[in-house]
């Protein structure tokens, strides 16, 4: 057989190029691997970068030192004792509005606290020392404070103590790697500063008084700022004292909203353009085209439509005025949610189409071919099979409308709430608004309060987004049997 | 299911199928022979799947598709302005070229059909599955683990579960599509077997490729053949008819028409 005739590369040449075409794969996986352990990197200097902040050492100064007003530390005392405390060092208005924060269900009618016997309005099952007929005003200090002491827990009247009597000021703070590493340094400032040394030529003598006297009685501790009271705490304007727990309820109840119009609405439309709209016909082309469009839109514009739409025409029935209820704008939690429902639903339409479209014929056929009705392909063949789609792009939306500042800002989030958000027709803030609020003060340390604000959100956004992907692993593992 | 002496179960009058404005099959016309076996043969694209599909009007479910002429069934034209398509599929089973169970156990996709029409009495199911598993020959192989997900069934189990899901709403005639094509030769002989046996109840028309497949099981062959015609722009345009329709031994033995001929000894197609 003589030599064939061939154009290919032979032998000595093939086994060249095959060497090069092997050296071209490693380099590319070792991009990919780069690639990845770029990402991993990032993902961890992060995460620390927010510990950082949110754990460290503070200095603390108390405005009045608890050995003035305890023989003990206070961890010792019993509820009576801490109640007297609070009688001894409080007015009694102070001890009044306790009383209405501590006992008193928020709902009743604050008008009436004036005329009618205090006893009509204490909850059921709160400890109730005789008191007559005596309305609230009447009461004494005394008694303000019996009641005090019998319903209300002894950690909670201790924190009372400390916020209201003891009034805990944070000076300063340090973030987690100078505490661990730096101690020293630390400890020299506290002293320059109670010695007034090395601070700048330009302060009076005034002002070198006053950081003389605070850092004299600072005493150096360690805090986390993610702390039960920080979780459970309402807002307040002194970062020591600042809770998230209005912007958590906050950002629960708007996603509740969101998901709630968004999930049946963007599945709805899917099932339509991808089962029953005919795909050639020009309008629901455009319509297609604009949802794909609609996708990529950026925020702050719906942020815009949800003002003009929702918050301003639609008033009447975001403000619930529609139901009765008064003293709102339209700028409550429903407006926020509508606004991220309508953010939301192209991803989730695109998704759910997607995956309405994944559906093999060969199930619809056989579907069609027992005697099926379309409505009974679809809910029982169609939708079971595309669901684990579905709820990928209701994942992937969930965790955008979480963290999403710009368009409620827009429509109208609240910086301070003297109440939690616990309604649809309640002014609202969210995690991410509370979070960029407090990095935007002036006061350094709540700028520790914004990272344990950021520890918070991602730990919400972790747990929904595990219930979705336990959902949606139960069902694909119900399809594969 | 009297026939009351008629021996067709379905017949085809004069029935052309367009894909949108393209021709697809020509002036079809044949009877179906009630509680036989009819095989359909031809070369790929002849029309033969779309000639089936019209029995039942899964052709609707393609956009674009219409038909015209007769199926007649039961004395009704199947394509009157009466009719539901979703009664005459009931009626008509159909049985797909890859089998295709639903992602649920096997009990579900036996029951489903009956679940369609309303039915849920747990003791009615139960009896309908064992009877159509029992009738698929699938019973005994599955008996013990009805709850076990149809998928993972062996594919010639697969294809007897998509007979035994059809055979549980009752219909009187059975349409497949090339059944066996993507089965091995032991499953196919299993399914060939289950389909004499259905034969004594039911009506049976089966498209294949495989002529020695018609030849085992058919009672009647109908075969089909392309053919084309260059338009003005220069495009080739092909559609199917029916070349030649008998009793099986006699379609193979002794063909009246020259392409049949060729086309079962091999020389064409």
């Amino acid at each position: 057989m003589g030599e064939v005739q061939t154009r290919l590369p032979a032998d000595e040449a093939f086994r060249k190029q095959l060497a090069a075409r092997n050296s071209a794969a490693v380099r590319w996986q070792g991009f990919f691997l780069g690639a990845i352990v770029a990402g991993m990197i990032l993902l961890i200097v992060l995460l620390l970068s927010i510990i950082n902040e949110a754990v460290g050492l503070v200095a603390l100064k108390e405005n009045i030192p608890v050995a003035d007003i305890a023989d003990r530390p206070l961890e010792e005392l019993a509820a009576p004792d801490l109640a007297i405390i609070l009688q001894n060092n409080l007015s009694k208005g102070r001890l009044q509005a306790l009383f209405i924060q501590e006992i008193l269900d928020p709902d009743i009618d604050r008008s009436r606290l004036g005329s009618d016997p205090v006893h009509v309005f204490l909850p059921e099952n709160s400890y109730n020392p005789v008191l007559g007929d005596k309305t609230f005003v009447d009461l004494s200090p005394d008694e303000l404070a019996a009641l005090l002491a019998a319903n209300v827990s002894v950690d909670r009247l201790r924190d009372l103590v400390y916020t209201d009597v003891v009034g805990l000021e944070i000076l300063e703070s340090w973030p987690l790697l100078t505490s661990l590493f730096n101690r020293a340094a630390i400890d020299q400032e506290i002293v320059d500063k109670q010695q007034g040394i090395g601070l700048p030529s330009s302060y009076t003598q005034q002002q070198i008084d006053d950081i003389k006297a605070k850092y004299g009685v600072a005493r150096v501790e360690w805090r986390s700022w993610l702390n039960r009271d920080f979780l459970t705490g309402s807002m307040s304007a002194t970062p020591a004292d600042a809770g998230i727990r209005g912007a958590i309820t906050g950002t629960l109840w708007v996603i509740a909203i969101t998901l709630s119009v968004a999930v049946p609405l963007g599945i709805g439309a899917a099932i339509y353009l991808e089962e029953y709209a005919n795909p050639n016909a020009p309008i629901n082309r455009i319509i297609e085209t604009n949802i794909r469009n609609l996708a990529g839109v950026p925020s702050i514009i719906y942020g815009l439509l949800g003002l003009a739409i929702f918050a301003r025409v639609l008033e009447y029935l975001t403000s619930g005025r529609i139901f009765g209820v008064e003293g709102t704008n339209g700028r409550t939690t429903l407006t926020a949610g509508l606004t991220l429902a309508l953010l939301i639903l192209p991803v989730i339409i695109i998704n759910a189409q997607e995956a309405i479209r994944a559906v093999p014929s060969s199930i619809r056929e056989a579907s069609y071919g027992l005697g099926a009705t379309k409505w009974q392909t679809i809910w029982r063949q169609v939708l079971p099979a595309a669901l684990p789609g579905i709820l990928t792009g209701i994942i992937l939306s969930l965790s955008r409308a979480v963290g999403e500042t710009a368009p409620l800002v827009v429509v109208g989030a609240a910086v301070f709430l003297a109440k939690d958000p616990n309604g649809p027709f309640t002014a609202f803030t969210t995690l991410p608004i509370q979070i960029y609020n407090w990095a935007a003060m002036p006061q350094d340390q709540f700028r520790d309060a914004a990272a344990a604000g950021i520890v918070v959100l991602l730990l919400i956004l972790l747990a929904l987004n595990m219930t979705a992907i336990i959902i949606r692993q139960r069902f694909s593992r119900r399809l594969q049997g | 299911m009297t026939q009351n002496g008629n021996t067709h179960a379905v017949e085809i009058r004069d029935m052309n199928v367009y894909y949108g404005d393209k021709l697809a099959v020509d002036s079809i016309s044949l009877p179906i022979a009630a509680r036989k076996i009819t095989a359909f043969i031809g070369p790929s694209g002849c029309g033969k799947s779309t000639v089936l599909r019209s029995i039942n009007r899964m052709n609707d479910l393609i956009p674009g598709a219409r038909v015209q002429g007769e199926v007649t069934f039961r004395n009704q034209n199947l394509y009157g302005d009466n009719i539901d398509p979703v009664e005459v599929r009931r009626r008509i089973g159909m049985v797909f070229q890859k089998p295709n169970p639903f992602p649920k156990s096997i009990y579900d996709n036996v029951a489903y059909g009956p679940r369609l029409l309303g039915l849920s009495k747990k003791e009615a199911l139960d009896e309908i599955v064992e009877t159509s598993l029992r009738q698929a020959a699938l019973w005994d192989e599955v008996k013990s683990d009805l709850k076990k997900s149809g998928l993972a069934l062996s594919g010639g189990q697969q294809q007897r579960l998509c007979i035994a899901r059809t055979l549980a709403v009752e219909p009187e005639v059975i349409l497949m599509d090339e059944p066996c094509s993507a089965l091995d030769p032991i499953a196919t002989q299993k399914i060939e077997e289950l389909m004499r046996e259905l034969s004594t109840q039911y009506t049976i028309v089966i498209v294949t490729h495989n002529m020695q497949q018609a030849l085992r099981t058919s009672d009647y062959t109908a075969f089909y053949s392309i053919r084309k015609a260059l338009e003005e722009d220069g495009k080739e345009n092909r559609w199917g008819v029916l070349v030649e329709f008998g009793p099986t031994q006699a379609l193979f033995s002794d063909p009246t028409q020259q392409e049949t001929a060729d086309y079962i000894s091999g020389r064409f197609g």
